[in-house]
This record gives C-alpha cells, structure tokens and sequence, in this order.
C-alpha cells in the first residue's frame, strides 16, 4: 500500500458540550473512492468541515501529502488541491451553468487584475472558457451551458456542483452526500461520473447514505457513530459487521 | 453575464445620449448649470457605491469616504501647495487607502452587523475632523480652498466648463467601474455576494475580493469628493453626515442595483423630480420628506427598481414592432 495521500490523527472536534468528533483516525490511500459512512448527526459532515479548514480541529491533525495541514484556510488548501463539495445543493444559483464552472477555475487564473479590467486577459479567458466547456461535456451539461443553475434539476445540479469543484484542480475531493434525492436513473449515472473522476487520478472521500452506490464505489470504507470510529475495512468487510448493522438499525436509517 | 455581439442601436442610443450631454447645459439656467454639475459627480458617487454592493455588503460610511477625498484633496492643495489635479488623484488615492486600512476591522463584520460597524468607523472620521482644528478646520470645515487651475481663457470656477470637466472624469471613471463588472473580477465579486463559502472552496480569497471592492468603490468616491470640493471651495464635517448617506441610498433602491444603470437611473430621476418639479412648486426645502415618499412608493410598487423598467419596455417596444413572439428580455441581469 503506497502512503496515505490524506490522513487524519486523533482529530477531535468538539461544539460547546457537544463532541462532534471524538479521537477520529483514518487514513485514504490516493486514487481510491474512500467511504464515510454513519448515522446521521456521526459526525460526517463536521469531519469534513474540519479537513477543509472549514472549522479547526479543536485537537489532533488533518494530514495532507505527508504535511500537517491542520487549522490552513480553506482557501489556503483549496490552491493545494483539497476541494470539497457541500451537503445539499450549494451553488451559484443566478450564474448560468458556464459561469458557475468558470468560478471554478479561479486558481487557474494568472493574469494580473489589471491585465483582467483592461481585458488583457482574452486568451486565458478563452482558455478557461474552453476547459469549461469540456467540463460541461463531461458532466452531460453541454446542452444547458447557458441556462441559470437555479433551472436545472436535482440531479444536473448535483453533477454541476461536482464540475465546479473539479474545476478547482483537485488532488483530493471531498463530496457530502452527492445522491441525496436522486432518482435511480441519476444515482447511476452519478456513479458512472464519481468512477469517471476517480480515473481521471483524483481521490475521492465520499459521505453518502445510499448504501448501494458507497457499496459499489468505494475501495475502502470507514464507519463512525457518535463522532467516533466504530469501524473500518472494504464493503463486503462493512456490510458484514455486526457493530455496523446495529448502528443503523438501532438509529433507524434508510439504509437499505 | 452575456457578452459580445453589441447590438448596432446601443451606439446609436449612445451617440445621442452623448450629444444629450453636451448640449444639455445650454438649456438650463445658471443654477440648474450648478445642480447639473453636482448631479454628474453623484452619478460616480452611487455607481461606486454599487460596486461596494456587489460582495453583498451595504456601507453606511461611503459618504464620509467621499469626504475623505474632498477634505485629503482640499489639504493637499491649500496647505501643500500640490496642483489642484493632482490633489484630486491623491485625494481618489488617500480614500482608498483609508477604506483598506478599515477593511481590516470591518470585513470581520457581515450583513447588519457590517451596515453598523461601517458607520460608526464613518462617524469616527467625522468626529477626528471635529475634533483636530488643526489641519482639519473643526466644525466649521475648511474654506478658500483653491479652484481647478484655468487652462487658456476656460475658467473652471464657472459651472459650464466644470460640468464638461466632471462629464469627462466620470465618464471615464464609469467606463473603468463597468469595465471591473464585466471582467472576472466582477464575476467573482458576484459569486462571493451569492454562495461566500462556495466561492472559498474553491479557492477564492473571499477577504482580499471584499477589500478590493470596498478599496476601488472608495477611490472613486474620494474622487467625487475632490470633484465637488475644488467647485465649492468650502467643506465641513457636516456636509457628509448620515443624511447624505441615505440620499445615496434612496438613489441606489429607487433606481436599484442588479444593473450597472439602475443607480445612475435612480439619481438622474430623482435630482430631476427634485429640481423641476420641487422648485417649480417652490416646496424644494422639503426634499428629505419627498424623497422618503418617493422610496416608500418605489418599495411598495417598483420593489425592484426603476431598472427593472427598461427591461418591460424593450420587450413591449419589441411585441410592438415585431410579430408577438413574447420573448422578454431576460439578459439584463448580470
Ligand atoms: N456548527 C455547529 N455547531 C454546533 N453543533 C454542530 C455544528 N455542526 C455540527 N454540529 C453537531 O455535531 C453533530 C454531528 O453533526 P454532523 O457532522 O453534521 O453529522 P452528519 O454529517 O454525520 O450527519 C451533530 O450533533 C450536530 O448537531
Ligand atoms: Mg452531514
């Protein structure tokens, strides 16, 4: 097994009284699709928040290539290439489909803001624009490039959220439950576009509830319950578990 | 945001708007020369504020910041001795760099909290200009402050050729404000106003993009504030107090702010509304209460601005001339 491209190390996050996170560890092998799973209010969400500088570990670390990268902005680690995605549909909902990608691509962006109000900067635009319409085309969006993000459906704002963090460049992307009110048509060609991701050499962690789509994505998975690690190890491993098995059925979940 | 294609009756539209411009103050009486002036000075004023609003946060102190143009320009130039044009762009200068050290303190603020914290960092400038008589001139300001230098036989101390001048500053100051809209720039000034934490996730600076905005808005309002102080020859703190503030802000709602034109519109209008009509009437001392009738009505009935007008008028102009397709235009908002 080659080193862990992203790692957390005794991360724990706590709200007031409220430990969100307790003495978390886990580690994501790069080029892999890395489950997160649990019942609701596990912590999921909050661990995320924490490895993309969201909110600071209250104590432990978050590390990314090999560096500890605990309490970095998001900013800071969104340029280095950890990008995540939000619960819900969070997007630039009066942008049109182009210019929500576009936004996307801010890193990219070298010319000076000088050169950008003088509009010295047709040829990287033009550049951008293009890499954004092939990001369009990959995401099947080609047809509604111009149309406002707010008129889309669930699942093409769902696939559009995904192209604007793809746009960011990253080495390792973090989605917050992408199939959420998906329909089983979306849902697979939703995982037809997470496998197709993942070869373009990104790491993928991935938070989801659909146990059908976390069963056939990812390489490995890693369960938590009341913040903490209740377990970890392939589907097949996890679908097994006892201890998994009672943490959702003793919360009631969807989990088919 | 659509670009390119320019459509061939915009220059139409705007050669005539143009010759409007230049031959507007032979119509008018002196005194309507000297509100023309003021009113193409506070067409920058509101268009800058617009671009402030763009990020999403509405300042009460970008009067004030105007004020520090005037009050930087009028020391540079009476106490220094520096020319009048260039204390201007010192004035535009020193308001910017006022506005970035405020950025620290303020862009901890959002929503409400920014709107408060804006102004009392406003009234704190105030009352430091109260307070230092020295170079500041205390309540009662400073007077005799040097005019635009005369170039030949022009004499900008009148208001004809001060109009010219102001028309020719502003309108290159908006060419600059439209072009930072249109540019990347201005796109990503909108996407930290809609989705802040999207726009960080990806990489967005979302502090350093709020304190450009903020820094540019206030160079041009500093560059108002020098534009009317060399006219007026006189300044005090009073002149940029919170009343002035919220006549740019009934500006900037009554003509509303989704479109670049919207806030030139809402002033053009209501200067209009105030001067003809008002003065006509003889009740213009009443001008707070108007325009507070004014803005209730255009919340209740125009709640998203005169703006939002032009819109339905190009599409009844369209359905009249052509066969009803019922296409309405629907690129005007950026
Ligand atoms: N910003 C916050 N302030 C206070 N409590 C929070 C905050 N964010 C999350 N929590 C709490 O932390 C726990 C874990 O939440 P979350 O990480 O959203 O769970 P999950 O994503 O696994 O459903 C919940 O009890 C939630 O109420
Ligand atoms: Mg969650």
């Amino acid at each position: 097994m080659s080193q862990a491209i992203l790692e957390v190390r005794d991360l724990t996050r706590t709200f007031g009284g409220l430990t969100a996170v307790n003495r978390l560890n886990f580690s994501v092998s790069p080029g892999s699709v890395h489950g997160l799973i649990g019942p609701n209010g596990a912590g999921k969400t909050t661990t995320f928040n924490v490895i993309s500088g969201f909110y600071a570990p209250t104590t432990g670390q978050v590390i990314y290539q090999g560096k500890n990268v605990s309490g970095m902005t998001t900013v800071s680690l969104a340029r280095i290439g950890l990008i995540r995605t939000f619960q819900g549909t969070t997007l630039f909902k009066e942008f049109t489909v182009l210019d929500n990608v576009k936004i996307g691509f801010h890193g990219s962006v070298r010319s000076t803001l000088i050169a950008q109000v003088l509009g010295a900067d047709r040829e990287e635009l033009a550049a951008i624009e293009k890499q954004a319409d092939e990001l369009i085309e990959f995401f099947g969006l080609a047809d509604l490039r111009n149309e406002l993000a707010a008129n889309l459906s669930h699942g093409h704002q769902r696939a559009l959220g995904i192209a604007v963090a793809l746009a960011a460049q990253p080495k390792v992307l973090l989605l917050d439950e992408p199939f959420t009110g998906m329909n089983p048509e979306e849902t697979s060609r939703m995982m037809t576009l997470v496998r197709s991701v993942r070869d373009r050499g990104v790491t993928i962690m991935l938070v989801e509830h659909d146990m059908h789509a976390i069963m056939g994505l990812c390489d490995k998975i890693t369960v938590m319950n009341f913040g903490s690690l209740l377990t970890e190890g392939t589907p097949q491993q996890v679908r097994t578990n006892p201890k998994v098995i009672e943490a959702y059925l003793g919360s009631a979940i969807d989990a088919a | 945001m659509s670009r390119g294609k320019v459509n061939p009756w915009l220059w139409v539209a705007g050669i005539v708007l143009l010759a409007t411009l230049i031959a507007l103050p032979f119509g008018l009486s002196f005194s309507q020369r000297e509100v023309a002036v003021l009113l193409v000075i506070n067409v920058l004023l509101v268009s800058s504020y617009r671009l402030m609003t763009l990020t999403g946060e509405w300042s009460l102190g970008h009067v004030v910041i105007m004020g520090v143009g005037a009050y930087a320009s009028a020391l540079f130039s009476k106490r220094l001795g520096v020319p009048v044009p260039i204390s201007m762009l010192l004035g535009a200068v020193t308001a910017g760099a006022v506005a970035a050290l405020l950025s620290f303190p303020l862009f901890r603020m959002k929503g409400f909290y920014f709107l408060i914290g804006s102004f009392a960092a406003g009234e704190v400038i105030r009352l430091i200009w109260k307070y230092f008589t020295n170079p500041f001139g205390g309540p009662k300001g400073l007077k005799l402050i040097p005019g635009f230098p005369d170039i030949g036989p022009i004499s900008f101390f009148e208001p004809l050729p001060y109009y010219y001048l102001c028309l020719i500053v502003v309108g290159m100051s908006l060419f600059f404000l439209y072009r930072i809209e249109r540019s990347r720039i201005g796109l990503t000034f909108h996407a930290i106003h809609w989705q802040d934490k999207l726009a960080e996730s990806v990489g967005v600076n979302t502090f350093s993009y709020r304190m450009l905005a903020f820094v540019l808005a206030s160079t041009f309002a500093g560059l108002c504030g020098a534009l009317y102080v060399h006219y007026i020859g006189t300044i005090n703190p009073n002149r940029f107090d919170v009343e002035e503030m919220v006549f740019v802000l009934i500006w900037a709602i009554v003509g509303g702010t989704a479109t670049f034109y919207g806030p030139i519109l809402g002033v053009v209008v209501l200067t209009v509304i105030n001067e003809v009509i008002l003065r006509a009437l003889g009740f213009d001392t009443a001008r707070p209460m108007i325009y507070g009738f004014i803005l209730i009505a255009s919340v209740l009935f125009l709640p998203n601005g005169l703006e939002s007008l032009v819109p339905k008028l190009q599409a009844w102009r369209t359905s009249r001339r052509t066969a009803p397709e019922g296409t309405p235009a629907s690129e005007e908002k950026a």
